[in-house]
């Protein structure tokens, strides 16, 4: 590894995943406010220090009502929503405004409360031009994730049972994580036997939906220096938009061949210098694009190396979303993100569970994929480091 | 070709950006955009062209004949149903769905033609179906 040259750089001072999966009592408002001050609490800083804000998801004109309601006084905010990969974003935009200068603590948050509410998206939120033309076709969030899955296979093999590996890695994984929703530990026989939902995705090829959320603390160097946490410096980030390109898709691909690349060359690493990832896994398939389109195996590999027994910590190489992940701990307000990057903290300072802490993880990647993976979506990737 | 079947499917949400395209499939007809300046067929058809940006772009006949480029069956609902991309042999791929078929026997390249599904106003729908034989 090439120490980097970065003259820029900003820390993850807090980070904090609300405990909560079911918030029948707590507002949206609300839980914003306990994840702001659990990740604040985290580093060391109180509301006052903040004098940056991102969300994607809260409640209000942008990020207007929300600042107002916390009582921020911020000289930077950004609302930009790319759906669940928007809180790696926001790491990045808010490195690179600290790096300017711009500001020194930047809070980003993310709350949501589907499952008590019990509905998925609202739909016409996203009605971009290209829904008027989509809209009688009925697409859904999983049926678009299942095309690109059975593409996949197509072109290169992967089976159901292969997809399986990825649940069954995050199963094992959960299964130490109190405050998981299904803690349970399963099999590929398991996973392949659960009902078809959008062929050839089955029910545990799916990520459960969850209340609550998560919120991070972004600060320069001289903050993180005055801070007595352990310093996790964003190495590398970086950030693609990928579409169907005028009606010429490329599904079993993702922005991540964008995104990875960026973050990797920024931090000066290759993906065997990553010790554990934190991958989107909204759908099993979501994790295997990724890890081919990342570098960890090549493209149409990955079945195999899931299959292998490579994402379980403790045995394969790259230990992967070691808190359960979307698949088996928390998807909060559908966006999991966040959970990404708050376990990839967790693994860098040592604070993982001791049964899937990674030993000596020094440098992590934690990669997000909101939107639509078969049509149109952003890839966000991070490589965080222990100073 | 170009028969009408009967569905449960939402009628599309017609608006400045797609008007062109509904009212061409109510008369049967699938369009998709032609750039008269770079060539390149592009879908969904819009007033510019997503490869150049240029103006000079026709809401061009599609022959309705495809293939199937990735496909799902939506098995969690009442009355199941093929999500899918097909080829269209134009070029562009558009996002539709597979009807009279069997579930069981599609698979990604196979032959599909266009059919027109009455939506719940009564407006129509391209769809595809397989060819027999294909």
């Amino acid at each position: 590894m090439t120490r980097p040259s970065n003259p820029g750089a900003a820390y993850i001072a807090g980070a904090f995943e609300h405990p909560t999966r079911l918030a029948t009592g707590l507002s949206i408002a609300q839980l914003h406010a306990e994840v702001a001050r659990g990740a604040l609490e985290d580093a060391g800083l109180g509301i006052a220090d903040v004098d940056a804000f991102y969300t994607a998801d809260a409640p209000g004109l942008g990020p207007i009502a929300i600042v107002e309601h916390l009582g921020i006084k911020p000289q930077i905010v950004d609302s930009t929503d790319v759906g669940g990969s928007s809180y790696l974003l926001h790491v990045n935009h808010a490195t690179q405004a600290i790096a300017a200068g711009k500001c020194s603590v930047a809070l980003i948050t993310l709350a949501g409360r589907p499952r008590a509410e019990g509905k998925i998206t609202v739909a016409s939120r996203f009605a971009g031009p290209d829904v008027g033309f989509e809209s009688p076709y009925r697409s859904s969030v999983v049926g678009m994730y299942a095309m690109a899955a059975a593409r996949h296979m197509h072109e290169f093999g992967t089976t159901g049972e292969q997809l399986a590996w990825i649940k069954v890695a995050a199963s094992v994984h959960a299964q130490h994580n109190p405050l998981a929703l299904l803690r349970n530990v399963v099999t590929v026989e398991e996973v392949v036997n659960s009902p078809m939902v959008a062929d050839p995705l089955h029910r545990l090829d799916c990520c459960v939906i969850t209340d609550g959320g998560g919120a991070l603390v972004v600060v320069s160097p001289e903050i993180a220096r005055s801070l007595a946490r352990p310093k996790v410096r964003v190495r590398g980030a970086g950030e693609f938009v990928k579409h169907i390109r005028g009606g010429y898709p490329d599904i079993t691909s993702s922005g991540a061949v964008v995104s990875g690349a960026q973050a990797l060359a920024e931090a000066g690493v290759t993906p065997k210098d990553i010790k554990c990832a934190c991958i989107y896994d909204s759908f099993t398939i979501s994790v295997l694009i990724a890890l081919e389109d990342l570098g960890f195996c090549e493209k149409g590999k990955g079945g195999q190396f899931v299959s292998e027994g490579n994402l379980i910590s403790g045995v394969g190489r790259l230990p992967f979303n070691t808190d359960g992940g979307g698949l088996c701990n928390n998807h909060p307000s559908n966006r999991g993100g966040m959970t990404k990057v708050i376990e990839t903290v967790r693994q860098l300072r040592g604070e993982a569970h001791p049964r899937v802490q990674v030993p000596n993880c020094d440098i992590a990647l934690a990669h997000g994929t909101g939107g639509w993976i078969a049509s149109r979506h952003c890839s966000a990737t991070l490589v965080l480091e222990r100073e | 070709m170009a028969e009408t079947i009967q569905t449960d499917v939402p009628p599309p949400n017609v608006d400045l950006d797609n008007e062109q395209f509904w009212a061409a499939a109510n008369r049967r007809q699938l369009r998709i955009g032609q750039c008269t300046k770079c060539q390149k067929a592009f879908f969904y058809p819009r007033h510019f062209c997503p490869f150049c940006l240029s103006a000079d772009v026709d809401w061009a006949l599609a022959s309705g004949k495809a293939q199937i480029y990735s496909y799902t069956v939506m098995r969690r609902v009442d009355n199941p149903y093929v999500l899918a991309y097909v080829q269209l042999d134009e070029g562009p791929a558009m996002m539709t769905n597979i009807v009279e078929c069997d579930f069981e026997s599609l698979r990604v390249g196979q032959i599909v033609e266009a059919v027109y599904a009455t939506s719940k106003n009564g407006s129509l729908v391209p769809m595809f179906r397989p060819i027999d034989g294909h």
